[in-house]
């Protein structure tokens, strides 16, 4: 039973951090239409900056582990900004293939000029945030993992209340609802697309961060597992969907490591992927997402 | 009907020979490593003990009145680049001679292009038996993946008096997957238990459900045969799991990222290796200095022994035979008997493997510490 509520922990801190990525890929696809390649390697960035800040500030407390994150997030939110103003904005009404493209270089542009300006080899991430390991009764919870869980939580609490609640919210809505029908009745598509990829960012920064305390050793190349089961998760929940990318990423960690734990571990990707595949044949659209058909 | 590849490589074949031995400026000797990626430790640490070597015999008038050149390679720590890396040494460089690479895996890929061309490939630490097997122009430097296993199994039976091992094993590994099923045969002949046997891939980060999985098992020790980056994740998650037994590895765990990347929780564990600096013998502390004096005060890695007693086993060798033909030079190095490196006296054995001795060393304090030598 305590191998069980262990096993469950480790996958739902797991599925924490592919939940937060993959709203970064989802919201992104809600408003746009296309998927941004390049989120994953702006998570490895927030991971870097983490890196980078945490040899400065006092290892260990709380309010230098809060200054790190909130560094990465913003960091991320203006990288992400950066990255939609240079190479996707010009790309505005072109064809999605032109900028799925796009955003394939945007990725590995980024994964390399990391390998260029960090080096290829991995480096330890700091231990930003003071740590403990509580035993109750064989189930060991550290506070890495719960800071993962509370911290994705509240996040997502946080998202769901800017998106539904704010004017901006509103705006972003609207934006993919119909994006020339919002542009008609006054919402600046730009400002608004802009905010999308820096709330998106923001978050893969704060995964980044929480990846890299639970699994301290970061390299250029990070990103590019966690990113592809994020685009999974988000698939998986109903593309578009912020409770489904939240969903998606739950359960893919979740089946991951109970794979992993089993005598089956070397299927753990093939097992997951099987899922996803499963899912899209009964429910084309994903858990949680409508299927509309596309209007012409 | 032939295929491409059969082509090139007979191509390669043709080529290789006559064009060596019509050349009479320097020697040209070969090494592909990861330079850079996650293996990177490794491929660094062995290229600083290959040049010392080189250098070494260079100031001292060279091979024959020639001098070495040394030429390498970079495969990125990447599945496949071995092959481009030995194709382009041997075909365009013209080296005599192979070294390399670290991981079994690469060196897997390389040995058939080096046996093809006729020029003999010396692997530095693939500890796989697999390697040598492809071909009689395949060499090693290092002692082999069964004897490390007996190393490992008898080292976890008598020193640690452990009843219950868990094997923890890298499933893309050739080199974790030998390691791993050795340990396991010697480990129950010794008449201990396998208690769990979990797995994972290379590059993973993430192992606390396979040792959750290992704790329900409660095993007295654990073996995680793979490298160290996977290694000291490994040791991280397992103490914060609360699985307080020793762990154990192979020679994957040499590198100076498994204290940097494992800090606290690769204390206690035990890994054999080929060489120890702390060793008092003589000619180790010899070597050690003169190291330490070329790159700026870095104490060796056991990589950096073998790479040094690799270039210099080949150019004894060399010496001996009077030239550096390729094919004259296979036999000489076949022939290498007692050969007085600093990783100890090493013997090329029939199946041109490398017989010497092991050393266990353990964490203490945040380095690597001699614990104690085991013969084969």
């Amino acid at each position: 039973m305590s191998e069980f509520l262990q096993q469950l922990l480790n996958g739902i801190s797991l599925g924490a951090i592919y939940a937060l990525i993959a709203l970064g890929y989802t919201m992104v696809y809600g408003v746009l239409r296309f998927i941004n390649f390049a989120h994953s390697d702006v998570f490895m960035v927030g991971a870097f900056i983490g890196y980078y800040l945490g040899r400065i500030v006092p290892e260990g407390t709380l309010w230098g582990g809060c200054l790190v994150l909130l560094t990465a997030m913003i960091g991320c939110a203006l990288l992400g900004m950066l990255i939609e103003r240079l190479a996707y904005r010009r790309l505005r009404g072109a064809a999605t293939l032109n900028v799925l493209i796009t955003a394939i270089g945007v990725s590995l542009l980024l994964e390399y000029s990391g390998q260029v300006f960090f080096g290829a080899a991995p480096r330890t991430f700091p231990a930003v945030f003071p740590s403990l390991n509580f035993n109750l009764g064989g189930l060991v919870i550290s506070t890495n993992q719960l800071a993962v869980i509370v911290i994705a939580f509240l996040l997502m609490v946080a998202l769901q209340f800017i998106v539904h609640r704010t004017k901006i919210g509103t705006a972003m809505r609207a934006v993919a609802l119909n994006p020339r029908a919002a542009q008609l009745v006054g919402v600046n598509n730009d400002v608004v697309i802009s905010f999308t990829f820096g709330l998106g960012s923001a978050l893969a920064g704060a995964g980044g961060i929480l990846y890299a305390l639970n699994y301290p050793s970061i390299d250029p190349l990070m990103g590019v597992m966690p990113g592809l089961k994020a685009f999974v998760a988000a698939v998986l929940g109903g593309i578009g969907n912020i409770p489904g990318a939240a969903l998606g990423g739950l359960i893919l960690g979740t089946v991951e490591t109970f794979v992993n734990g089993s005598q089956w571990s070397t299927y753990k990707d093939a097992i997951a992927f099987a899922i996803l595949i499963i899912i899209l044949l009964f429910r084309p659209a994903g858990l949680l997402g409508k299927f509309t058909v596309e209007k012409v | 009907m032939i295929s491409r590849r059969e082509f090139l490589l007979a191509t390669l074949a043709a080529s290789a020979g006559p064009l060596l031995a019509a050349d009479a400026g320097p020697i040209r000797i070969g090494h592909y490593a990861s330079l850079t990626g996650k293996d990177a430790a490794f491929g660094v640490a062995t290229r600083k003990g290959i040049l010392l070597a080189v250098e070494e015999l260079n100031a001292q008038g060279g091979v024959l009145g020639r001098r070495i050149e040394y030429l390498v390679e970079d495969i990125q720590s990447k599945q496949g680049e071995s092959v481009t890396a030995v194709k382009k040494l041997i075909s365009r460089d013209k080296v005599v001679a192979v070294l390399g690479a670290n991981a079994s895996s690469n060196s897997l890929e390389a040995a058939p292009i080096c046996q093809n061309a006729k020029v003999p490939m010396m692997a530095i630490s693939s500890t796989n038996p697999k390697v040598t097997e492809i071909g009689d122009y395949i060499f090693r430097i290092c002692f082999i993946d069964p004897f490390q296993g007996a190393v490992l199994a008898k080292f976890a039976h008598t020193s640690l008096r452990a009843k219950r091992v868990a094997l923890l094993t890298s499933t893309n590994s050739p080199y974790s997957i030998g390691l791993s099923s050795v340990l396991r045969e010697r480990f129950q002949a010794l008449g201990g238990e396998i208690v769990a046997e979990q797995k994972f891939t290379e590059g993973d980060k993430d192992f606390r459900a396979q040792l959750t999985a290992i704790r329900a098992a409660r095993p007295d020790v654990v073996a995680a045969t793979g490298f160290y980056s996977e290694a000291a994740l490994i040791c991280r998650q397992a103490r914060s799991l609360g699985l307080d037994v020793p762990f154990i590895g192979g020679d994957g765990w040499e590198a100076p990222q498994l204290v940097e990347l494992g800090g606290k929780a690769v204390e206690g564990t035990y890994y054999s290796t080929y060489f120890s600096a702390e060793n008092s013998a003589p000619e180790v502390q010899s070597f050690v200095q003169r190291y330490r004096a070329r790159w700026s005060n870095e104490t060796p890695e056991a990589v950096s022994a073998l790479g040094y007693d690799a270039l210099r086993l080949i150019a004894a060798a060399i010496e001996r035979n009077g030239t550096a033909d390729s094919r004259k030079l296979r036999d000489a190095i076949a022939a290498t008997r007692d050969f007085a490196g600093v990783t100890g006296s090493t013997t090329i054995d029939a199946r041109r493997n490398s017989t010497k001795a092991a050393v266990m060393l353990t964490i203490k304090d945040g380095r690597p510490r001699f614990f104690e030598a085991v013969a084969p």
